[in-house]
């Protein structure tokens, strides 16, 4: 018994002292979690100039979009040690702050001279502040993003096409200005046959499950006028939520999805736009900026034969906001490595170089460069999609929120149930239950 | 070997176990209890106690997404909410339009399937194997699959339709349409699960004994006379059992709806499991999904029960 105690005990120390070790070479990492896109490979690409300079090793967890959600508010809510520094969504921020989630970063800012004031004024209210628009800032803009639209621009320069286009609608074949021109030009397409392939107007965000109906409608709905109170911070929604114009806009989303949508259309968000318009399906597409750069290098049907236009106004030009800002897990193991990458990540180098990359920097030393505007073929875009940006409710109960106007929406859309003011009407009771339980509107 | 030998051992067997038990100190009660008690344990852990911290979940405003928010009693709140709420009520309309068509259609099919493999044809095994196939696969398999199957554009199943209709293809949408997504949900239901019913009907069938069918032939009954009067009575409390099985299953159903439709067109095949899913993990309304969940859990409880009830009146009879 003895001649088996000593080899056990040896090899249970070892065992100790292998676990401690790798445990703090563990500790010395850090893990950044975001969703599995294109602008996550260029912050990989970017984060191997941090590695060097601080000798940290970064490790990467990339979730698929439409459970990026639901496993990050998991992991970060079980008390999970996954993430040091999290890439989330705008829209978590008050529900992130509000649990503790979330590292405060207003001490560290002002101790490292890091000033909200570089940043573009919009990505600071939506990405970094809670309660919104006060100056407490639990995370610092990171990729600024918006919803736009590409086209085919090899489609749109053909003559016989610009020729038939100009005689149709008496105006020339260009990109759409307004919402009522996008669909003028979504019929045109619609249908028909080029190069031998029949194809259709526009892929638009039509998904039930996520978010995806929700920030494509809002695209109409926000340039039509819709807004989600008639005072900010009232949360009365009556008059705002169900008006004349939020009626009217919702009516052109379902019109512009029954007419100009391909077949079998009627679940679709990013990955599904982008597999339409990368297959030559759709002569536009909506979808979020970050694509753009990805989309350009695209060896079929990128470089000549893709363009990029802002979202078109109608009443009024805005566009729906995406991208998120990154912040400190407060449960992570290493806070001086993860706030040292926040302080890296913040340089002007740094910012210049992630845009270059394929990110969207929020910096205003990179986005007032003149140089800035031309350095891309989205690049002028995406500083006038960013002027005008407005944004789902970023309250703690936004999940109930978002479900609500997901579902209200999607029946109204796509399954044809009850008008659009029946739709509205419907979320206003949703909405104002919700708030009723969260107490902020009295019962 | 001698006699004494031989008492000897028969005494040392008898004594051996009276020894154990005095060494251990343990009566048969108690080693009983330690057989059965890691069940109990698991049963607790794993039944027992989820179900009563539900019960207590469903009278409060919990949100698992949110644990710092302060936990407040709301008495029946939720359940008058549930069961007031036209949503809720569509939801159960959509199930219990799936439970009918499915429990319908795959006890009519899966009945004449055993009928015919009951017949002993040539190559009956072969054809069983087949028709076992699908039961077999994966939901998750199985719902991917036919969601290429249903595709407008490039889908076998809409090619299929044109061929024998000359519609074209892409003109209609089995899971985007209101209209066809329900059916296209009981449609790969039917499909997957007509096996299982078959093989419990069959089961029925090969246990009615030859005579009583030789009985009826010496009686020159018809076979149609031999069907309701032995066949069908005989095999009937298999087929409820069948029913009761996929009744269970199909009220519960979430797999394969969410895998095809998600719930959508809107809400059309939006069933109770996926409202359920839908308030527990998308808008994290913890303390209402528990109330749903119980309400739920009650319902099919009382059904099965009532159902069990009328099945053993059937096998009395």
């Amino acid at each position: 018994m003895k001649t088996l105690l000593k080899p056990a005990a040896a090899l249970g120390l070892a065992a100790f002292v292998a676990a401690v070790g790798q445990s703090k070479a563990e500790a010395a990492d850090l893990t950044l979690c975001w969703a599995a896109w294109d602008p996550a490979n260029a912050l990989v690409e970017l984060s191997k100039d941090f590695e060097k300079q601080s000798g940290i090793t970064m490790k990467f967890e990339f979730v698929p979009w439409p459970n990026f959600a639901d496993r990050m508010l998991n992991e970060m809510n079980s008390g999970g040690k996954l993430c040091d520094l999290l890439i989330g969504d705008s829209q978590w921020i008050g529900g992130a702050a509000e649990n503790g989630n979330y590292v405060k970063l207003n001490d560290f800012f002002d101790k490292e001279g890091i000033k909200m004031s570089d940043f573009a004024p919009a990505t600071v209210y939506a990405y970094s502040t809670w309660p919104k628009g006060t100056p407490n800032y639990w995370a610092l803009p990171a990729m600024g993003d918006a919803n736009g639209w590409f086209y085919r621009k090899d489609w749109f320069a053909r003559p016989e096409l610009q020729a038939e286009f100009k005689a149709k609608y008496n105006r020339d074949l260009s990109v759409p200005k307004t919402w009522d021109e996008l669909k003028q030009v979504a019929e045109f397409f619609q249908g028909r046959d080029i190069d031998g392939k029949k194809v259709y107007g526009a892929a638009i965000f039509t998904e039930r499950a996520s978010e995806g109906i929700t920030m494509g409608a809002t695209s109409a709905l926000y340039s039509f006028g819709f807004k989600y109170e008639t005072e900010p911070g009232s949360y009365r929604m009556e008059g705002a939520v169900n008006s004349d114009d939020a009626v009217k806009g919702l009516e052109f989303y379902k019109s512009l999805y029954k007419c100009c949508t391909p077949p079998g259309y009627t679940d679709s968000y990013m990955g599904e736009g982008l597999d339409a318009f990368k297959s030559g399906q759709v002569a536009m597409m909506m979808n979020w900026f970050a694509f753009m750069p990805g989309m350009y290098k695209d060896e079929k049907v990128g470089g000549e034969h893709v363009g990029f236009f802002v979202n078109p106004a109608q009443k009024v030009a805005a566009s729906t906001l995406g991208g998120q800002g990154i912040s400190v897990v407060a449960n992570t193991d290493n806070m001086d490595g993860a706030l040292a990458y926040i302080k890296w990540f913040a340089q002007p180098d740094v910012q210049k170089k992630w845009w270059s990359l394929g990110g969207y920097s929020c910096l205003n030393a990179v986005l007032n460069d003149p140089s800035f505007k031309d350095s891309q073929p989205f690049a002028g875009q995406f500083l006038e999609a960013m002027a005008g940006v407005q944004d789902f409710w970023q309250e703690p109960a936004y999940a109930s929120l978002l479900q609500a106007m997901q579902k209200r929406l999607h029946d109204y859309v796509v399954a044809d149930q009850g008008t659009a003011k029946e739709a509205l009407d419907k979320l206003i009771v949703d909405w104002t239950e919700t708030f009723k339980e969260e107490g902020k509107i009295n019962n | 070997m001698t006699m004494a030998s031989t008492e000897e051992g028969t005494l040392r067997r008898i004594t051996a176990p009276a020894r154990t038990r005095r060494i251990r100190g343990l009566s048969d009660k108690a080693i009983a209890w330690a057989f059965i008690a890691p069940t109990m344990v698991l049963l607790l852990a794993i039944n027992i106690f989820p179900l009563i911290w539900t019960i207590y979940l469903s009278f409060t405003n919990y949100q698992a997404n949110r644990p710092n928010r302060p936990i407040t009693y709301v008495g029946t709140k939720w359940y008058r909410d549930i069961l007031g709420s036209p949503d809720v009520w569509a939801a159960m309309q959509a199930t219990a339009h799936f439970v009918f068509w499915t429990i319908l259609l795959q006890t009519l099919i899966g009945f004449g399937l055993a009928y015919l493999i009951d017949r002993k044809f040539r190559g009956h095994a072969f054809w069983t194997t087949i028709i076992l196939v699908p039961m077999m696969l994966s939901p998750a398999v199985v719902g991917n699959f036919w969601k290429f199957l249903y595709q407008p554009q490039i889908g076998l199943f809409n090619s299929i339709v044109s061929f024998f209709t000359g519609i074209e293809p892409s003109s209609f949408e089995m899971l985007g349409s209101v209209n066809l997504s329900p059916w296209s949900i009981i449609i790969v239901d039917t499909w997957m699960w007509t096996p299982y019913v078959m093989l419990i009907c069959l089961a029925g069938l090969r246990s009615i004994p030859d005579y009583i069918y030789e009985a009826a032939e010496v009686d020159r009954a018809s076979l149609w006379r031999q069907f309701w009067s032995i066949t069908l009575p005989m095999a009937l409390p298999f087929i409820m059992l069948a029913v009761l099985f996929r009744g269970i299953e199909n009220f519960k159903m979430f797999d394969m709806v969410n895998l095809l439709t998600g719930g959508g067109p809107g809400s059309t095949t939006e069933v109770a499991s996926i409202t359920l899913k839908r308030e527990a993990f998308e808008k994290w309304r913890t303390g209402y999904s528990s109330a749903f969940a119980i309400i739920l859990f009650v319902a099919v409880f009382g059904l099965a029960n009532i159902y069990v009830k009328a099945l053993n009146r059937v096998k009395q009879r």
